[in-house]
């Protein structure tokens, strides 16, 4: 299938006082069109990291890109002219939902005037100007109609009350579902393929996190937008996932279906990670061992520390990605086989 | 309306302030050893003579009624007399405001339009060549005495290059007395030739009075921008790929300016304090150099009269600040 | 105190707050030594009229004055004054803003407003108006621009003082020390003091700059101490009628204000950084 985000190889250093943190240590994803796929792990396991180095806004003096390549549509985004990937593919082709509602508007403008601005420059009626984006660019009167009512109509579908009024708002005015409300709704206004979406529902109410949730994918659904989702809640990566990629210290280690993932895991961290969610009875088995340190980490399959199947082979090569069953794919060089019985 | 509320409650500080600083000077003025009605009445004055001035003046009545009497007087635009010049203290001062209100402007225009720029330059460009000058040029701001600057400016500009007027505020006849600024006036009535010297007039000056205040507003800018930088709506706006020009110079600079209108404020005195001193120098026909010949000549009544137009502005300056701030931050308004 | 040797090491790294110190020792050193390192320690009160306005030379490191004083010996002369005058004016000031700022920040009643009020008073006009107006009053003399200068600096003390004994009174410590029942003065001497150290050094530091800056400007229009005292701003006042010839005799004074001001200004801002965690976000880009 002709994967519209394909990542390869991709490794990011974190520069620190005492020497390169290797977050990201070659990591594979992909990401079909239309499809909703939730990228899990423990704080400090690289998904945000990841998601930075997709959009491109990784810390510039503190992070470096060793290798490895981001292509969207074929193209490598890495490699391409900067200028042009800000114009045409950030904020049109790949937008972004923050996980701070709160303190990603600018607390001092209107709505309307952060929304327009991103409709001025990245609506999908603007087509490709020639030019670089420059100060003198006008905003033509119809455009700034049409781009206004496909704002409000976007604002209705997700729910905000009297579209027309909120906009005049300051952003503190709202609350924080709603704020983040607003966020989906400008990723969705200038049509994008992709949504990039860090940890959305994170900062905000547990009651309004599934509300959230849902309105999200059945509005990217109904559009036929794919989603790159990143959380540490396997509950939340449940509820409204098609696929579902694991990390682990900086390496992918899983990627599967939903269902297979949560039925038939074939990482044993995988299995470690479902086994973590406390059950009915409230019990918790916890995964013996600490995550590792970026620093110096361990060589080959980053869990094999904590791993209870591994072997030398573990410690010395990082497996391969290997094909499984239905879409299903894993990086283990002993990958477990049987269903396991869980309460989703 | 709470704007309203906020400023009523500023104002009505406003009076018990000038009071006390009425008080403060007033008590400095008169209680202190030197005799002032001696110095008036002159060296050759018998004591019969001083004794009748004394009577004349009002200076022996107790001192709270000379101050009540004062203050009085003062709340009908009363500020006495000038001893040297032997005329209404009020009517020499407005006869000077425009003077200095020009120069202090001037200065404070060049050091906002060129400050902030530079200041949001500086922090984009960290650790570039022009960042390094700036720090040179900020820390010097405030070390260097303004006096002496303006000396120096003289002594290479007028003296030794010849490009502009050693001092004055103009060679030749004012233009129409319009508003009492010469620009305004000079341009408004095309008089081109006098604009021109005007404004070549006003350059040192108001080049050595902007010097501190430009140092101050491009460190407080670089400051306020590296800060706002971090901010999560600039990371957002990045994600999105909005125009790097269209992030920082309206999204960053608004937010870095709401801690940057509170210093042009403050601006305000820095710029008013050194007006006195920059004056001196340049021999500038304003407020300043008034309030310095009367201290010098000891002129009670003009000292009195200078501190409480000072004093008032620089309470309503604050007090615009505050009202400033508030506006600025709309968050302010909320809470 | 490993405290106060924290704070040296730390200082030590910034290169700017050493250049401070640098200068602050450079002046310090002219001052004291100034019998030893001058070339005509004479010529703070001997006058020779017939090398009057000479440039520099190898005789005169940085030329004669209007008296055919040596420039450069009564520059370290007058580096004393400027000593004297910053150090004891910003003591002074600092003898009376702290207690003046505590008592205000501790207590909560009317005198507590009125204090600030009176000190608002004095915040009103700029500092150099008020010094000049004070200082005309008493008389030109160095005692009395001290006085001028301690009596509109104080505020300042004051208001940093009071806003730091306001904000401690918020925070835990202090609340629990008091239902403990600890009496004001033991509170203020073994908790208050030592958390509002911090901000009056840095003050004082920067204090020292304005104070120097406004000292000279009050030499500079003749309120300072009176000839022969080899006051800095008031050696540059005398040179300017004989510009722009004796170029080196209003430049010199000059710049001994500036870099001593400056020396002052980069401590305190090192200090800052230091010493004070809360402001360093926005003042650490100011070095990296």
């Amino acid at each position: 299938m002709t994967e519209l985000l394909s990542v390869r190889g991709l490794r990011v250093d974190f520069v620190t006082d005492r020497g390169p943190a290797q977050v990201l240590d070659g990591v594979n994803l992909d990401v079909g069109p239309g499809e909703v796929v939730g990228l899990v792990g423990e704080s400090g396991c690289g998904k945000t990291t990841l998601a930075r180095a997709i959009l491109g806004i990784l810390p510039p003096g503190a992070a470096r890109i060793r290798g490895g390549e981001v292509r969207y549509q074929g193209r490598d985004l890495l490699r391409e002219d900067p200028d042009l990937v800000n114009d045409r593919v950030r904020g049109r082709a790949i937008t972004f939902i923050p996980q701070d509602p709160f303190t990603s508007f600018s607390p001092v403008f209107p709505v309307q005037t952060q929304i327009m601005d991103l409709m001025k420059w990245k609506s999908p009626r603007a087509g490709n100007a020639d030019a670089a984006p420059s100060p003198f660019r006008r905003y033509p009167r119809e455009r700034y109609r049409a781009d206004r009512e496909a704002v409000l109509d976007t604002l209705r579908a997700v729910q905000i009350p009297e579209p027309a009024r909120a906009l005049r708002r300051l952003p503190h005015e709202f609350s924080g579902g709603q704020r983040q409300r607003l966020m989906i709704a400008m990723a969705l206004l200038p049509r994008p393929d992709l949504i990039i979406a860090d940890e959305p529902t994170t900062a905000l109410d547990v009651t309004i996190q599934a509300q959230i949730l849902r309105l999200l994918r059945a509005l990217v659904k109904e559009r036929g937008v794919s989603v790159l989702f990143t959380t540490h809640d396997l509950g939340t990566a449940h509820e409204i996932c098609d696929r579902i990629v694991v990390m682990y210290a900086g390496q992918e280690m899983e990627a599967a279906p939903t269902d297979a993932f949560f039925t038939r895991p074939a990482h044993p961290y995988t299995r470690r990670l479902l086994a973590s969610v406390p059950s009915p009875d409230g019990e918790i088995r916890d995964i013996p061992g600490e995550v590792p340190s970026l620093i110096g980490p361990p060589s080959g399959c980053r869990f094999h520390p904590r791993c209870d199947y591994a072997t030398a082979e573990c410690r010395a090569a990082r497996p391969a990605p290997r094909a499984l069953a239905g879409a299903h794919g894993v990086r283990c060089h002993h990958p477990l086989d049987a269903p396991i019985a869980i309460d989703p | 309306m709470r704007l309203l509320a906020l400023a009523l409650l500023r104002l009505a500080w406003f009076v018990p302030t000038l009071l006390g600083l009425l008080a403060v000077t007033f008590v400095i003025s008169r209680v202190i050893p030197a005799d002032p009605v001696a110095l008036v009445a002159g060296e050759t004055a018998t004591p019969a003579q001083v004794e009748a001035l004394r009577r004349q003046l009002g200076f022996d009545r107790p001192l709270p009624v000379q101050f009540v009497d004062y203050v009085a007087r003062l709340a009908r635009g009363d500020m006495g007399t000038s001893i040297f010049t032997r005329r209404p203290i009020v009517e020499d001062l407005a006869h000077r405001l425009p003077a200095t209100i020009e120069l202090t402007l001037a200065a404070m225009v060049v050091s906002v339009l060129v400050g902030i720029p530079l200041g949001v330059l500086s922090a984009l460009w960290r650790n570039s060549l022009l960042d390094h000058a700036l720090r040179v040029v900020t820390v010097s701001g405030l070390a260097i005495a303004s006096f002496w600057l303006g000396i120096m400016l003289q002594l290479l500009f007028a003296m030794r290059l010849g490009w502009t007027p050693l001092n004055g505020r103009l060679q030749g006849f004012p233009p129409r007395p319009l508003t009492g600024f010469y620009l305004v006036d000079a341009a408004f009535t095309g008089d081109w030739p006098t604009l021109g010297g005007a404004l070549w007039h006003l350059a040192l000056p108001a080049a050595t009075l902007a010097f501190p205040a430009l140092a101050t507003l491009v460190r407080f800018t670089r400051a306020g921008v590296l800060d706002v930088m971090q901010s999560n709506f600039v990371l957002y706006e990045r994600a999105m790929g909005l125009p790097g020009f269209v992030i920082v110079w309206k999204y960053v600079l608004r937010s870095a300016l709401t801690s940057t209108v509170t210093q042009i404020g403050l601006l305000f005195g820095i710029l008013l304090a050194g007006a006195v001193v920059t004056e001196a120098v340049f021999d500038w026909p304003g407020i300043g150099t008034y309030a310095v010949n009367s201290i010098l000549r000891s002129d009670y009544n003009a000292v009195m009269g200078f501190t409480v137009w000072a004093g008032a502005i620089f309470i309503v300056v604050n007090l615009l600040v505050d009202v400033a701030h508030t506006l600025v931050d709309p968050r302010e308004r909320a809470t | 105190m490993t405290a106060g040797w924290f704070v040296l090491t730390r200082l030590a790294r910034d290169r700017s707050a050493l250049l401070g110190l640098v200068l602050i020792a450079a002046l310090l050193g002219a001052a004291l030594l100034a019998p030893v390192l001058s070339t005509h320690p004479d010529d703070v009160f001997e006058l020779h009229p017939s090398e009057r306005l000479q440039a520099p030379s190898r005789a005169h490191w940085l030329g004669t004055d209007r008296m055919g004083a040596d420039v450069y010996s009564r520059l370290l002369f007058g580096a004393r004054i400027t000593i004297l005058i910053g150090v004891i004016g910003v003591g002074a000031s600092l003898l009376v803003g702290v207690p003046v700022g505590l008592v205000a920040g501790y207590y909560h009643g009317w005198l507590s407003d009125l204090l600030m009020r009176v000190s608002d008073v004095f915040l009103a006009v700029p500092q150099v108006v008020l010094a000049i107006a004070i200082a005309q009053t008493l008389g030109p003399s160095l005692p009395n621009v001290i006085l001028a200068l301690s009596a509109t600096y104080w505020p300042w003390f004051a208001r940093v003082v009071y806003a730091e004994t306001r904000a401690l009174q918020k925070e835990v410590f202090v609340e629990s020390t008091v239902a403990l029942g600890a009496s004001p003065w033991r509170l203020t001497a073994l908790h208050v003091l030592p958390n509002i150290a911090s901000p009056i050094i840095v003050r004082a530091s920067i204090g020292m700059g304005f104070t120097i800056l406004t000292a000279a400007a009050l030499g500079f229009l003749g309120l300072g101490p009176p000839p022969p005292t080899p006051e800095w701003g008031r050696t540059i006042a005398e040179s300017r009628e004989f510009l722009p010839d004796a170029w080196w005799y209003a430049t010199a004074p000059g710049l001994a204000i500036f870099l001593t001001v400056m020396g002052f200004n980069l401590l305190g801002d090192g200090l800052r950084d230091v010493l004070d965690p809360r402001l360093r976000r926005s003042h650490r880009s100011r070095d990296d």
